[in-house]
């Protein structure tokens, strides 16, 4: 650590940041929650007030959406979580050097792409003109066009399908430090393939587990491509209701209070999830 | 289960059938998308037409390929342009936060470290709306006071390049710090007692040292601003990049030119995953 006798080439570093943090992070933040609390009485004229929290929680359209949202981004984090750890396991510890590499790969490529480029793989997959509808038909298993597309399935899968690298790759790192002479002390005590995961993989899998859960959580909660395109009109998302209060309608003062209400949520989580499991932010994002 | 402990065969067996299964998943959605790019049709959808490569290259109305469809072609240049500035904007804060989260040791460091992180974990939607509410009230009040108008703080590229650049940055940040941490300040003392100044020395030899974390953040930094959609959306004005663009297109419903668009930004954005890698990799 240098000692800081240039205090000026210290200062000249702790600007930008400084700038960064205080200019688009923090007052926007400020700003959205002053913004949130102000009621519009007329013409350019505001009240401070909760009115439109009031107007969320007396509004079951609102408050539904929120939970829905909420509802299914945790379904997506389970699915994600248990269709996720046994790839992550396999390339972690069955697979070795090249074979490991190029499927570590493989997982990440497609992750490079646009999650537009993604959603609209899978609208042709699944629209009623679609390729699995077709391949349906033609197998004999239904006898017309089906349309796969615009319902809550469609959503789930898109939403795991975007985010299951996000579960993957922290579950691949912690797998990769748990020695295999662990697991095979585990077997000479007698153990089980059942009581090895249950003993020795997953609690030391177990920040993977927790930094791959909060990710996925908050990328589905705050995704706003996947549930529109994939769940068509009728696809209540409360990042979808967040987009029309601000762009659509023009309500600001509602919008903001739904922003917060979802960055609210999310935080939670987060915290929670962090205190639950005694890690730090810093351990977990800061990697 | 490892490899020196035996299995029995149908375990062994369907555990591999799963893991094909699930790459057969991923590979699926961008395996059509790039197949239908190449339809003699205008729907990308069944049945199969034939082959035409017309949605690339195509000048007569309704078979327009992308080098000759106008608007995606200022949508890439638009999308060009943003990745450019995020990326170097970025990748030069991240820098500067390298050398101060690992050189000094100051009060408030650690808190910092968590406010730095936090664009991680604020929804790019929020991370959206927030700077489009402030710079608008912040516009409002400026042209209240001056009678002026700041057309640079209502909707447009400057909003997207800087919503972008508030969660990148983290990233640059992160990637440069790391190999940082590793640099031996030795070298650098090195040069300092053969009579070097103290930014000759990070000029000749922290900063070559530092080059493929930088370079690799620039990679990832054009990647993350190309592909990136939440944040745009929300600050997007006419000038739309190419997301903003395709997003558009496709809700009113699509032809293969967006699968011809999707085909070459699957090829670059793998070019450009590969080459952040392999500077990842040269870290030694």
């Amino acid at each position: 650590m240098a000692s800081d006798k240039s205090k000026l080439g210290f200062y000249l570093l702790l600007a930008p940041l400084l700038l960064w943090l205080v200019m688009l992070i923090i007052l926007p933040h400020v700003g959205l929650f002053a913004v949130s609390i102000s009621e519009k009485v007329g013409i350019r004229e505001y009240e401070t007030g909760f009115g439109n929290y009031a107007v969320f929680f007396n509004e079951p359209l609102y408050w539904r959406t929120f939970a829905r949202t909420a509802f299914m981004s945790i379904l997506t984090t389970v699915l994600t979580l248990l269709l996720g750890f046994p790839i992550a396991y396999y390339i972690a510890k069955l697979t070795r050097g090249r074979t490991k590499t190029t499927l570590f790969l493989m997982c990440m490529i497609p992750f490079w792409v646009s999650e537009l480029v993604r959603t609209y793989g899978w609208m042709i997959l699944l629209r009623e003109t679609g390729v699995l509808s077709n391949a349906l038909q033609y197998a004999g298993v239904i006898n017309g066009p089906v349309e796969f597309l615009y319902n809550d399935a469609a959503i789930m899968v898109g939403l795991v399908y975007t985010s299951i690298l996000f579960m993957i790759v922290p579950l691949v790192t912690t797998l990769d430090s748990l020695d295999d002479s662990m697991i095979e002390a585990g077997y000479d005590l007698g153990g089980n393939g059942l009581t090895i995961l249950r003993e020795i993989v997953i609690p030391h899998a177990m920040p993977g587990i927790v930094s791959g859960c909060i990710v996925v959580f908050m990328l589905s909660l705050g995704n706003y491509l996947t549930p529109i395109l994939l769940g068509g009109k009728d696809s209540l998302w409360f990042t979808g209701m967040i987009y029309s209060q601000f762009i659509t309608r023009f309500n600001w003062e509602l919008g903001s209070a739904f922003g917060f209400l979802l960055l609210g949520l999310s935080s939670a989580v987060v915290y929670l999830g962090l205190k639950f499991s005694g890690q730090s932010l810093s351990s977990t994002m800061g990697r | 289960m490892i490899p020196t402990i035996p299995q029995a065969r149908l375990i062994k067996w369907s555990y591999r059938a799963y893991v094909t299964l699930f790459f057969v998943y991923l590979a699926l959605p961008l395996s059509v998308v790039c197949l239908f790019a190449f339809h003699n049709s205008v729907f990308p959808a069944l049945p199969w037409e034939g082959f035409t490569t017309a949605w690339f290259f195509g000048t007569d109305a309704p078979f327009i390929g992308v080098f000759h469809e106008r608007s995606i072609l200022r949508a890439i240049g638009t999308s060009a342009f943003v990745a450019a500035w995020v990326a170097g904007l970025s990748v030069a804060v991240g820098t500067c936060n390298a050398f101060l989260f690992v050189r000094h040791d100051f009060r408030g460091k650690g808190f910092l470290y968590i406010l730095m992180l936090l664009p991680l974990i604020i929804p790019g939607v929020i991370l959206g709306i927030s700077i489009l509410v402030f710079a608008s009230s912040v516009a409002n009040t400026l042209e209240d006071a001056t009678d002026l108008w700041f057309d640079g703080l209502r909707p447009g590229l400057i909003l997207v390049i800087l919503g972008q650049f508030s969660f990148i940055t983290t990233f640059t940040t992160l990637v440069i710090s790391a190999r940082l941490q590793k640099f031996d300040l030795s070298l650098e003392e090195a040069a300092l007692n053969l009579g070097a100044t103290k930014w000759g020395a990070v000029r000749q030899i922290t900063l070559p040292f530092l080059m493929p974390a930088i370079v690799g953040a620039g990679v990832v930094a054009i990647l993350m601003s190309f592909e990136n959609f939440n944040t745009t959306l929300m600050l997007v004005g006419s000038d739309s990049p190419l997301t903003i663009t395709m997003f558009d297109k496709l809700k009113q419903g699509s032809t293969p030119v967006l699968n011809a668009v999707s085909l070459l930004l699957i090829i670059i954005s793998a070019l450009l995953g590969l080459l952040s890698l392999l500077f990842q990799r040269s870290k030694g």
